[in-house]
């Protein structure tokens, strides 16, 4: 496997998207959105569009600008850096990889940005994709889709939808699921934006009734897992990616203010209790990134083999992002509690990505069965 | 000498013939709890011929530090090549040839300070397994604060006089030569008068003093120095000091930090001990049905095993740096991470097998006196409150004042 560390290249796409980020992107827009109530920029989007990052996964020969998933890490590492919101995870990352067999038109909507994609796969309060209960029903050719979905990424401002639904069996098998890519605005189909921590945009979405034909099946009829489970791995990927820079982002945050808030007279970076805690957060963050490099080449190498790495990178983002945050809130005292500051948005955000396309013990789990016990 | 071809694919042929012509079949059959780690050194007896003979193949072919240049009896393998070979003697169940301070901490510190004929006469010993090295660090009063060590090396013309103790030299008592921090200038502030020597153990007013651990064992020592005569040089351009006179602290840093990445490295998984080199789950498997129903056990082993895995990688990405422009300080995390992980470990261990655990010589074998063990880990080496102090101030360059 190519080195964990980052190639030439590599480190050229982080530059690069660092100072677009930094000067485009800071957290300051994040701000500016929940303020003005909207989930993301779309300026900001179109910017990154034209950069091939919304093209990240889709080939060239499609439009796109086919870096890998490694990159994708990349650049969602970055973004979490500023918290930065756009529809990269859903669309560029897991559409792009579900529909990476499908029609090209699609793929290259993704790559130039004008499609935007969101996966609806949950039903609950915790992801569970084979816990779908969410009804087609065969309906002469096609299919008619009755249920609802919670939790769905992007769900309000998505022109198209990938929909994990049920075809056969019962609610907790693996088997009987098929995944759909529809219209977004298709008759029966109502999005209800739910008002979350982060400010981002997630909605339910009640389907009653929805129309689908053969062609909106993604993969085979009955095999939806087996569609979504690329997607649903590189996008988990790519959520953990994100929150390592958020750790990055936070951490720094936390340091700067270390070396500059004096109490007793001192500056209370050099107070040991304090430097210890940051010493350890700063080796969980690096024990992490390592966990994240390793999921994104495998991804990229070995794909059939990456629920194992996935996991452990989520696992580790998760836990590693709840430690920075919350160390990163109590190092700042009063002033980061306030809204005024950043430090909440950080918080905020590392818990939405904590619990998106599965938590810390979904995915221990997940690493325990690759493990044998 | 065995010269390797640099095309990956006939490395990996070469490279898998050569342990599967040279490593006796006893040795990799034998269950990995019975294997014995090679030490080498004058004093040491092979535990069977096997060994001697797998020693020998490989400090022919210059396995032995595969990543040493020939010319100092390693086998100049890239670190893709080192990783192939690892991955070879793993997959044919291969034990390690020869371990030792040696390999581990004087070659790395030699390679980056000695002089050509140093290196030339040390480090084949090394390879060979003919010397054991001990390390000669820490005093009584001189433990993390050890820049102030007191040992004295007085300047008698052709030779030093060496007097002082040292304390916790692990293996002093089999080791042949002993490489130590001495003082060498008293009036220069304390990181400024230490010079790094090389000193042969079986000199007169040299002796060890064993020191019992809590875990029965005894691998450790107390090192005096009565009037020991330490020779000014050892032969041409082979002066007994490693790097300049009073610029010790140097090369023992950076010796450091090649322990601490070394024993970080303990913490993706016991090679060695109770598991054996199996898998947390391969030996959870093996045990009484039921351990792992237990709610609070099955978390902390699924956490663990997702960190040492991690941790895995972390060890793969930090050697990849070394190789391209050094690692520096931040070894310190590999060395805090990597020993706290191990100390978790096995806290769980001794969890999960509850009251058989604690026996002795219980039906897990040295799982006891292993746990024990552990506890040095984070003591040995620099303490975790240095390595934090060592991260917070050095690499995420906290203030001091
Ligand atoms: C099994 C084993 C093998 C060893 N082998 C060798 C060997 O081969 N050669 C050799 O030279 N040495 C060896 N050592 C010694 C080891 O390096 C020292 O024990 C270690 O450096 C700590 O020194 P100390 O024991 O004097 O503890 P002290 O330095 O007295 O520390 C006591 C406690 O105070 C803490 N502390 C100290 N300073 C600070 C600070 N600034 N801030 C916060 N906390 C602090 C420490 O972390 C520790 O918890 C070995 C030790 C062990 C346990």
């Amino acid at each position: 496997m190519t080195t964990l560390m980052l190639t030439e290249d590599e480190t050229m796409l982080r530059d690069a998207a660092r100072g677009f980020l930094d000067e485009n992107a800071p957290v300051k827009n994040l701000r500016d959105n929940r303020d003005s109530g909207r989930a993301f920029d779309p300026g900001l989007w179109r910017e990154m569009a034209q950069m091939g990052w919304a093209g990240v996964l889709v080939a060239e020969d499609a439009g796109g600008s086919g870096m890998g998933h490694r990159a994708a890490g990349i650049l969602a590492e970055e973004m979490g850096l500023t918290l930065a919101a756009s529809p990269f995870i859903s669309s560029a990352v897991i559409a792009a990889t579900a529909l990476r067999g499908a029609a090209t038109n699609r793929l290259s909507g993704i790559a130039d940005g004008s499609l935007l994609y969101a996966l609806a796969v949950d039903e609950g309060s915790k992801h569970n994709p084979q816990g779908t209960a969410l009804q087609a029903e065969k309906s002469g050719n096609g299919f008619r889709l009755t249920g609802t979905k919670t939790f769905v990424a992007d769900g309000g401002s998505a022109n198209r939808v990938l929909v994990l639904a049920r075809t056969a069996g019962a609610p907790g098998e693996a088997d009987g699921l098929t995944l759909f890519d529809i219209d977004a605005t298709r008759a029966g189909l109502t999005r209800q934006g739910k008002a979350t921590v982060d400010s981002r945009d997630h909605a339910q979405l009640d389907f009653a009734n929805v129309e689908a034909t053969g062609d909106d099946v993604v993969g085979e009829v009955d095999g939806g897992m087996a569609a979504v489970t690329a997607a649903l791995n590189a996008g988990q990927a790519a959520v953990s990616a994100e929150l390592t820079g958020l750790c990055a982002g936070a951490f720094a945050m936390t340091t700067g203010y270390l070396k500059e808030r004096k109490q007793f007279d001192t500056i209370i970076g050099t107070f040991q209790s304090l430097q210890h805690r940051a010493a350890h957060m700063w080796s969980e963050i690096e024990v992490t990134a390592s966990a994240i490099a390793n999921a994104g080449r495998v991804l990229d190498e070995t794909p059939a083999e990456s629920e194992l790495a996935v996991s452990i990178a989520k696992a580790r983002a998760t836990k590693t992002a709840k430690l920075v945050v919350s160390e990163g809130v109590q190092m700042h005292g009063g002033i980061g509690m306030t809204d005024e500051f950043d430090m909440g948005f950080f918080m905020k955000r590392a818990r939405v990505g904590a619990e998106w396309l599965g938590d810390y013990g979904f995915h221990a789990a997940r690493v325990a069965r690759a493990r044998g016990f | 000498m065995a010269a390797f071809s640099d095309k990956p694919e006939v490395f990996r042929t070469e490279i898998s013939a050569f342990i599967n012509t040279n490593c006796p079949a006893v040795l990799r059959e034998m269950p990995a709890d019975q294997r014995e780690i090679c030490w080498g050194g004058k004093r040491w007896t092979f535990t069977s011929d096997a060994q001697r003979d797998w020693l020998t193949a490989c400090a022919a072919a210059g396995l032995t530090a595969p990543r040493w240049p020939e010319a100092y009896g390693g086998a100049a393998l890239s670190r893709e090549q080192e990783k192939v070979f690892r991955e070879e003697m793993a997959r044919a169940k291969a034990p390690s040839p020869l371990e030792s301070f040696g390999l581990w901490m004087l070659g790395p510190a030699l390679l980056a300070f000695g002089t050509e004929a140093q290196k030339t006469h040390f480090l084949p010993q090394i390879t060979r397994g003919e010397i054991r090295w001990c390390q000669g660090y820490s005093e009584p009063g001189a433990g993390s604060d050890l820049a102030g060590v007191q040992t004295r090396a007085e300047d008698k013309g052709d030779h030093w006089l060496v007097n002082g103790s040292k304390i916790w030299t692990s293996y002093a008592n089999h080791a042949d030569w002993i490489f130590a921090l001495v003082r060498t200038d008293r009036e220069a502030p304390k990181h400024k008068g230490i010079s790094f020597m090389l000193i042969d153990m079986e000199s007169e007013g040299v002796s060890t003093k064993p020191i019992k651990l809590i875990s029965g064992n005894s691998p450790f020592c107390e090192t005096f120095f009565d009037n020991v005569k330490v020779p000014k040089s050892y032969g041409d351009d082979m002066s007994s000091i490693v790097g300049e006179q009073n610029r010790g602290w140097d090369v023992a840093k950076h010796l450091l930090t090649h322990e601490r990445t070394m024993i970080g490295g303990g913490g993706s998984g016991a090679a060695s001990g109770v598991l054996g080199g199996r898998s947390l789950g391969n030996f959870l498997s093996s045990l009484e049905d039921g351990v792992m129903a237990d709610p609070v056990i099955r978390s902390d082993v699924m956490e663990l095993e997702v960190d040492s895995l991690a941790m895995g990688m972390t060890l793969e990405r930090y050697k990849d740096m070394a190789k391209t422009g050094g690692v520096g300080h931040a070894s310190a995390m590999l060395k805090y991470y990597g020993t706290e992980l191990n100390k978790r470990r096995y806290e769980l261990l001794m969890s999960i097998t509850g009251s058989e655990g604690v026996e002795w010589d219980g039906p897990h074998g040295t799982l006891a006196p292993e746990w024990l063990r552990t506890k040095a880990n984070s003591i040995e080496g620099g303490t975790s409150e240095v390595m934090l102090d060592i991260i917070s101030k050095r690499v995420l360059e906290l203030p001091y004042k």
